[in-house]
C-alpha cells in the first residue's frame, strides 16, 4: 500500500539510470550497514580514554531571583574537576537563534522551571550527579506568568524580560523584540476589505497543547580541548555552523578555534536547532583541560531543548451561500515560553499561512509570539503551521456543515492553484494541487467496516484491556489538507555550501561530496550521494564527515536541506563536470556538443567517444567548492503582511479513519491515507518514510501528546507519563506521492518533511468529531473531552 | 564490584564497577558496545533491548550485578562481523532505518519474534514491538522489514543463518 505513484514531471528523466543509485532511485543510505550493526556513533556513544563528564544544575522554578550560589561542598566532592556558574563564561553570557536572550548560565534570574545554573565535571556521570546535587542555590522565588495572553495582556507586567537583548546578525530583518515587554512579534496581514460581511459566519475557538519532538537520541556531545587553545566539539546538532556562531561568541574564542564535527544525530525535529550541552561541554572541557562528555537522560531533555509552541487561537470565517469564502478573521497566541528561540520566525509562519491553502479575498490576521514562563518553544517540524492547521480545518468542517455542503467539497472550491495569490499577496508561480490531493484521498477505498466478522480486540479502542467488544464504538471519518513553506522565509540569505572532489582511487573514478548539512536521520546523506553519482555518472561517492571545515549548510530545518544543500551539491557537480567536459575536448581536440559523464566516462551519444575517467584524471584531482542559494525572498511589509515571504510551498492531505469509544473515550486510529505533491521524489523510498513519520507526530499531537504543565513546572518529564505513537497506535497507511515539478527548484523537488506532520492531526480531530457529533476544539482530544467527565 | 560473564559469547571481566550502574552502562561505557542505546533508561523505549539468558530485556532495568555469570547478547553479537543477519538486511531493504536510535532494540526483538514465531502476523508483530518506540518512521516500514525478514529466514537459502 505504500508504493508511491508517479505522475509524469519536468524533471531530467535522462539523467536516471535504472538502478544506478542516481536521483529518482530508492538507493540505500550510507550509513544503514553501521546502524543496524549497532556501530554508528551517535553523540551519547563518543568516549575517549580520560575523558570526564560533565551534568547540569537547573532551577527548579520557572521564576525567581538568585541571591547566592555557593558551589564550595560540590567541589570538595571526590571526583569532581570543576563547578561551573556564570561568572566563568568568558564571552557573551547570553546567546540565541535569533534574539540573544537566553543565558549560557543563569545570571541573576531563572526564567524557567530546567534553566540551567551550574555545571559539574567528574570521573563518572554519578559523582558528577550527586556534587551537582550539593550546589547550594539561594533563590527568592516569584510568582510565574504562564499564560500568553495574560503576558500580552497586562502591560504594565515586563519582568519576563528586564533586559535589552541583543539583536543578533541572524536575526531576521522582521522580527520585533519588544525589550521591555513580552511581545516578541506581532505579526499583521491585511489584504481587501477591512470590514467585510457574509451570509454564513463562524467562529471557533482553539487550543493547541504544547508538544515535545521526543527524539530519541539524547542531548549528546563530546568537546575535546584543543593544543591552540581552542576546542572540538563532536555534537547531535541541526546546524553546525549556527552552533559555531554562539559557541564562539559565548567562549570569546574565534572559528578557527572552534571546530565542530557533527556526531550521529538520533533524530531531531526541530528541537536540536538551539543550543544544549554545546558550550557547556566546552566550558568545562577548556576548564579541566581533558575531553567532556554530556549526554541528557530523559528527564533532562524533556528540560534541555525547546518545544513545540502551544496554541490558542480565534477564527472567524465568513461565506457567500454557495460555499464561497469571502473572509477569514484570526487572532493567533503563540506562547513562546522563556527566550525568543525561533520564535519570530514561528509567528511569521503562523501568521502567513495561518488560514491554509485557500483563496480568501478578505483578510485580517493577527499573530502573536509572547514571552512567558513556561519552557521555552521554538522549532519543532511544521513550525507555526502545525498549530494553525488545527484551527482553519476545524474552521472548514464547521462552516461546511453550517452550509449542509460536504467538506472536501467545500475544501475543493476555495483551493488554492497555481496563479492564486496568498493573502501575503503572493502569486503561488508552480503547480499547488490542493484540490487534487483531496480529489484523490476521497477516490481510495476506505476500510472495512469495524465488527466485520470475528470481533479481535487488537482491533478496538482499548485494544487487549478488553474494554469493547464494539458496543459503543462509532467509526468517523475526517480530511485535512495543509501546506507549508519550504527553507527559510522573510528575506533571509538562505544559502547552503557544497564541495565536490572528483578523483580515480584504487582504479576506480570517486567523487567526495562534502557539506555541514546536518544528517540527522532523514537520509541527506544518501541524497547528497545520488545527486553526485546522476551529475558525475560514477558509481562511488563518499560523504565526507559532516563539519565546520567547509561552509554552511543552513539548517537541517524548514524541509530545506534537499532544496538547498541538494542544489548546493549539483551546482558544485555541474563545475566539476565543465572541468571534465574541458579536459575530454582537449583530448579528442575539438569541441562535442553533447559530451556527458556516464558509467565512469565521457561519452558523447552523437558520435563513437568513451574516455573513461580513471584515463582522463590520472593522478590530478578536480575540485570544485561554491555557495548555492534559492531565489530571495523579501521581508513583509510590517502593517499589512504583503510580500513574497515564502521561496516554494508544500502541499499534502490526509483523510483519517478511526474508531471511538463513545462510552470511555477512547480512539483506536484505524487508517491514515496520505497525498502529498512532493514535486520530484529524489529517493521514494525515503519520501514514503516521510510521509509515515510525519503522519504519525501529527496524530501524536492530535490523541495523545502533551507536555503538562502547571504553575510553569512540567509534570510529564519521561516516555511514561508523555506519550508518543507505539506500533500499536499507528495504524497502516496508503499514501499517493505525485510529482509536479516547481520549475524554481532543482530537478523540480518540493521539501517533503514536515506537510504530512501538519495535515495528519487535523484530520485525525475531524474523524472523531465525525464519529461523536462533538465539537473538540483542543488537542490533543483526551477521554475527557469525549465522555464530557 | 567486580562483574563476569559473557557477551555475545566471549566472557568479559570488568573491574570497579560501581553497585548502581546498569548493565546498559556497563555494557556501552565499559565493555565498548555502545549498539545498546540510551534513549530513555527507563525502560519505556526499547532501545536497549538485549537478550539475557536467551530472554529480550531492557539493558537499562537490569542492575549490572544482575549480569553476574550470565549470558548477554546485544545488537553486535547477531551477525559476523563480516555479514548481515537477514533481520538486519530486511531492515535496510525495507527503509526501516532512518535516525537509527531504535534500531538495535528493534533489531533485538525482531530477532526474537521471528525466533519465536516464524512468520508472526501483523497484529502479532505490532504486539510484539508495542515496547519499542520509533520517533522517524510511523512504524509502516518496519513492519515491512519484520515480513520480509520473516519470509526471508523462511527459506533457508536465500536467508542465510538464523
Amino acid at each position: 500500500m505504500s508504493t508511491p505513484t508517479r505522475t509524469p514531471t519536468g524533471a531530467p528523466e535522462h539523467l536516471t539510470g535504472p538502478g544506478s543509485g542516481g536521483v529518482g532511485d530508492d538507493a540505500q543510505r550510507p550509513d544503514g550497514v553501521l546502524k543496524v550493526r549497532g556501530e554508528f556513533a551517535y553523540g551519547s556513544d563518543l568516549w575517549m580514554e580520560d575523558m570526564l563528564w560533565g551534568v547540569t544544575l537547573r532551577s527548579p522554578h520557572p521564576y525567581a531571583r538568585i541571591r547566592s550560589i555557593d558551589t564550595s561542598a560540590a567541589l570538595a566532592t571526590p571526583g569532581v574537576s570543576a563547578v561551573l556558574t556564570s561568572d566563568d563564561v568568558p564571552g557573551e553570557k547570553v546567546y540565541g537563534l535569533e534574539l540573544a536572550d537566553q543565558p549560557v548560565l543563569a545570571l541573576d534570574v531563572v526564567r524557567y522551571q530546567g534553566e540551567p545554573v551550574a555545571l559539574v565535571a567528574a570521573d563518572h556521570p554519578e559523582t558528577a550527579r550527586l556534587a551537582a546535587a550539593r550546589i547550594h542555590v539561594d533563590y527568592d522565588v516569584l510568582e510565574p506568568v504562564t499564560d500568553a495572553r495574560t503576558a500580552l495582556g497586562h502591560p504594565t507586567w515586563n519582568q519576563v524580560h528586564d533586559s535589552t537583548a541583543e539583536v543578533t546578525e541572524l536575526s531576521r530583518e522582521s522580527a520585533h523584540l519588544h525589550p521591555e515587554g513580552n511581545l516578541v512579534r506581532h505579526l499583521k496581514v491585511r489584504t481587501g476589505d477591512p470590514a467585510p460581511t457574509a451570509d454564513v459566519v463562524v467562529v471557533g475557538e482553539y487550543e493547541v497543547g504544547m508538544q515535545d519532538q521526543a527524539f530519541l537520541g539524547p542531548e549528546a556531545g563530546l568537546a575535546v580541548p584543543a593544543e591552540d587553545g581552542g576546542v572540538e566539539l563532536h555534537v547531535a546538532t541541526q546546524w553546525l555552523h549556527v552552533d559555531q556562531k554562539q559557541i564562539c561568541s559565548a567562549l570569546a574564542l574565534p572559528p578557527e578555534q572552534v571546530r565542530l564535527t557533527l556526531a550521529g544525530v538520533g533524530g531531531a525535529f526541530g528541537g536540536r536547532e538551539d543550543l544544549s550541552m554545546h558550550v557547556h561541554a566546552c566550558l568545562l572541557a577548556l576548564r579541566t583541560g581533558r575531553p567532556v562528555k554530556m549526554s541528557y537522560n530523559r528527564e533532562e531533555s524533556f528540560f534541555g531543548h525547546v518545544h513545540r509552541h502551544p496554541a490558542t487561537m480565534r477564527y472567524e470565517h465568513g461565506a457567500t451561500r454557495d460555499g464561497e469564502l469571502v473572509y477569514v478573521k484570526a487572532a493567533i497566541y503563540f506562547d513562546g515560553g522563556a527566550y525568543a528561540s525561533s520564535t519570530p520566525a514561528v509567528v511569521g509562519n503562523g501568521g502567513t499561512m495561518g488560514i491554509g491553502p485557500y483563496v480568501v479575498p478578505n483578510v485580517h490576521v493577527d499573530c502573536y509570539g509572547a514571552y512567558t514562563n513556561n519552557p521555552p518553544c521554538g522549532a519543532m517540524r511544521g513550525f507555526g503551521s502545525v498549530q494553525t492547521a488545527f484551527a482553519y480545518e476545524s474552521q472548514m468542517d464547521a462552516l461546511a456543515a453550517e452550509l449542509g455542503m460536504d467538506p472536501v467539497e467545500l475544501r475543493c472550491r476555495n483551493a488554492m492553484e497555481e496563479g492564486s495569490a496568498t493573502p501575503t499577496g503572493q502569486v503561488i508561480d508552480s503547480p499547488a494541487p490542493v484540490a487534487e490531493l483531496l480529489r484523490r484521498l476521497e477516490a481510495m477505498p476506505l476500510p472495512a467496516a469495524s465488527g466485520d466478522g470475528e470481533v479481535d480486540l487488537r482491533d478496538m479502542p482499548g485494544g487487549v484491556s478488553n474494554t469493547t467488544h464494539g458496543e459503543g464504538v462509532r467509526r468517523g471519518v475526517g480530511y485535512a489538507v495543509a501546506y507549508k513553506n519550504v527553507a527559510f522565509s522573510e528575506g533571509y540569505d538562505d544559502h547552503s555550501t557544497a564541495r565536490v572532489r572528483l578523483e580515480v582511487v584504487g582504479g576506480e573514478p570517486t567523487a567526495t561530496v562534502h557539506t555541514a548539512a546536518a544528517e540527522v536521520g532523514q537520509g541527506l546523506v544518501t541524497v547528497e550521494q545520488q545527486i553526485a553519482r546522476t551529475e558525475l555518472g560514477v558509481e562511488r561517492v563518499v560523504v565526507h564527515p559532516k563539519d565546520t571545515s567547509v561552509g554552511s549548510a543552513g539548517s537541517t530545518s524548514a524541509s530545506r536541506q534537499t532544496y538547498v544543500t541538494g542544489g548546493a551539491v549539483k551546482a558544485a557537480c555541474a563545475k566539476v563536470r565543465e572541468q571534465v567536459v574541458a579536459r575530454a575536448e582537449r583530448l579528442v581536440g575539438r569541441t562535442v556538443p553533447d559530451l556527458r559523464l556516464a558509467g565512469g566516462a565521457v561519452v558523447s551519444d552523437s558520435e563513437d567517444i568513451t574516455v573513461p575517467l580513471a584515463d582522463l584524471l590520472g593522478d590530478d584531482v578536480l575540485e570544485e567548492t561554491l555557495e548555492w542559494r534559492h531565489r530571495p525572498t523579501e521581508a513583509i511589509d510590517p502593517e499589512t503582511g504583503q510580500g513574497f515571504a515564502h521561496v516554494q510551498y508544500a502541499f499534502s492531505a490526509h483523510r483519517a479513519v478511526v474508531d471511538v469509544d463513545t462510552e470511555l473515550g477512547l480512539v483506536k486510529v484505524v487508517e491514515m491515507a496520505c497525498t502529498q505533491d512532493v514535486g520530484k521524489a529524489i529517493n521514494p523510498q525515503a519520501v514514503v518514510g516521510q510521509i509515515q513519520g510525519g503522519t504519525a507526530q501529527g496524530l501524536g499531537l492530535a490523541v495523545m501528546e502533551e507536555i503538562l504543565i502547571k504553575d510553569g513546572k512540567v509534570r510529564n518529564p519521561s516516555f511514561t507519563d508523555y506519550l508518543i505513537p507505539t506500533i500499536l497506535d499507528m495504524p497502516p497507511m496508503r499514501i499517493e506521492v505525485l510529482e509536479y515539478a516547481d520549475p524554481h527548484a532543482p530537478y523540480g523537488l518540493r521539501g517533503v518533511g514536515e506537510a504530512p506532520n501538519i495535515s495528519s492531526g487535523p484530520a485525525v480531530l475531524a474523524a472523531i468529531r465525525a464519529a461523536t457529533g462533538l465539537p473538540l476544539t483542543r488537542v490533543p482530544v483526551r477521554p475527557e473531552h469525549i465522555t464530557g467527565t | 564490584m567486580r562483574l563476569t560473564c559473557t557477551v555475545n559469547g566471549t566472557e568479559q571481566h570488568v573491574d570497579d564497577v560501581w553497585e548502581g550502574e546498569s548493565l546498559l552502562y556497563v555494557l556501552r561505557e565499559r565493555m565498548g558496545l555502545p549498539g545498546s542505546k540510551n534513549a530513555c533508561e527507563q525502560g519505556e523505549c526499547g532501545s536497549c533491548t538485549v537478550y539475557l539468558d536467551g530472554l529480550p530485556v531492557c539493558a537499562c532495568l537490569v542492575a549490572a550485578g544482575q549480569a553476574e555469570g550470565r549470558q548477554v547478547g546485544t545488537v553486535e553479537g547477531l551477525a559476523d562481523p563480516e555479514a548481515l543477519h537477514p533481520v538486519q538486511q530486511a531492515f535496510l531493504d525495507a527503509g526501516a532505518v532512518q535516525c537509527g536510535f531504535c534500531t538495535p532494540g528493534l533489531l533485538v526483538a525482531t530477532h526474537d519474534l521471528i525466533t519465536r514465531h516464524g512468520r508472526p502476523s501483523d497484529a502479532e508483530t505490532r504486539e510484539a514491538l508495542a515496547g519499542n518506540l520509533c520517533r522517524c518512521t510511523g512504524y509502516e516500514k518496519i513492519l515491512d522489514a519484520v515480513r520480509l525478514a520473516a519470509d526471508r529466514m523462511a527459506e533457508p537459502t536465500a536467508g542465510g543463518d538464523r
